[in-house]
């Protein structure tokens, strides 16, 4: 394709070394928790303490893409908050009705 | 960018207008406000997921020892153990493993790709945009294989026992699909289908979006416009698509 005058003038900045350090360094630490979970996956009983750390491993994860990649931690206060708010309900609606699951399988298979 | 909040005029506050009290541009907040509102239909899922399974059985006994019964709610690296070319082989989990890796890579090329954006280096953003899309596509292919493989079953099957013109028979079935299921009870194939298949929707939306910004990168429409700021706001949501992966994988692989 031919040069066009109208193209406009782009200066183009130099790699933020800094900030694509920071980036590889933080898609290390999610690869080093998932390889975390294959670990305790195989190795550990099968039972609530199990459960809870992939619960905390997923919640660490989820703090990292959403706090880095997506770059929430560094936007203003108000953002963070009308994003986080919200969520607090869901994983409170998840917690109860798995709860409420528990009760159910409780009463239709009593032991 | 980020408009400052400090420059308001005396006798107004921030949230009358004329700055961004929020400190995003409209589209990046919208954005925001949309992938929240994606996040909802995807605890839907999560939430009902939660309830029906916690309300079945669960298996006790020895993994080692495990078969599958509509009994109970299957342990999941018992059903998902297969990978392509290594038929009959139990690698528990593998394949999840690398898709999962496959996806957090895609998702770092893709944040490569916004800071690239930030310093108006087209050839740059080009590259970083390719292997994003090259991921997802992989990613696509990994699920549409182990979806197969789900339905399809495994060979030996599981025996059920039902009643048919007023007798007890046996029968053995293979895979799953919306009304029967070899590896445990129904809702299990019902959830799989229908929480990995929402999400692979999402993947295969994510990967036309990025298509299109790697098209308009590449015909300089951002550079034309003077500011890359769509490949943040199509980051934001390959990053969601990312982010709710992590959740899938827990609680329907590893949980």
């Amino acid at each position: 394709m031919a040069h066009h005058s109208h193209e406009p003038e782009v200066i183009v900045a130099p790699p933020n070394k800094e900030k694509i350090m920071h980036l590889w360094k933080v898609a290390g630490i999610l690869l080093v928790i998932t390889i975390f979970e294959f670990i305790v996956a195989f190795t550990m009983h099968h039972g609530s303490m199990k459960t809870f750390i992939f619960v905390v491993m997923t919640i660490v994860k989820a703090t990292y893409i959403v706090g880095e990649f997506m770059h929430l931690r560094h936007e203003v206060k108000v953002l963070i908050w009308a994003i986080l708010f919200p969520v607090i309900f869901i994983s409170w609606m998840i917690g109860a009705l798995v709860f409420e699951g528990m009760k159910m399988s409780d009463i239709n298979f009593l032991r | 960018m980020s408009q400052s909040t400090a420059a308001t005029i005396p006798g107004r506050t921030e949230w009358d207008g004329g700055v961004s009290p929020m400190g995003v541009s409209y589209g990046k907040l919208m954005m925001w406000f949309f992938l929240l509102s994606d996040a909802f239909t995807f605890s839907g899922l999560l939430v009902s997921y939660g309830l029906i399974r916690s309300q079945h059985q669960a298996f006790t006994g020895d993994h080692a020892k495990f078969v599958f019964s509509h009994e109970y709610w299957p342990v999941p690296e018992r059903v998902f153990e297969a990978v392509p070319f290594f038929h009959g082989v139990e690698l528990p989990l593998v394949f999840v493993g690398i898709m999962t890796f496959v996806l957090i890579m895609s998702s770092v090329t893709m944040v490569l790709a916004v800071e690239a954006g930030h310093r108006m280096d087209r050839k740059a953003v080009e590259k970083w945009m390719l292997w994003t899309i090259l991921g997802g596509v992989t990613f696509l292919s990994c699920q549409a294989w182990e979806w197969t493989h789900f339905i399809i079953g495994t060979d030996a099957g599981t025996t059920i026992k039902e009643f048919v013109n007023g007798s007890w028979t046996t029968r053995v079935i293979h895979g799953a699909n919306m009304h029967e299921n070899q590896y445990g009870p129904q809702a299990f194939a019902d959830f799989f289908f229908f929480i990995t298949g929402f999400h692979g929707f999402h993947v295969f939306s994510g990967v036309m979006l990025n298509f299109l910004i790697y098209y308009r990168t590449v015909t300089g429409m951002y550079d034309r416009r003077g500011s890359y700021e769509m490949v943040e706001k199509v980051g934001l949501y390959w990053h969601f698509v990312d982010l709710v992966w992590v959740f899938v994988f827990t609680f329907y692989y590893l949980v």
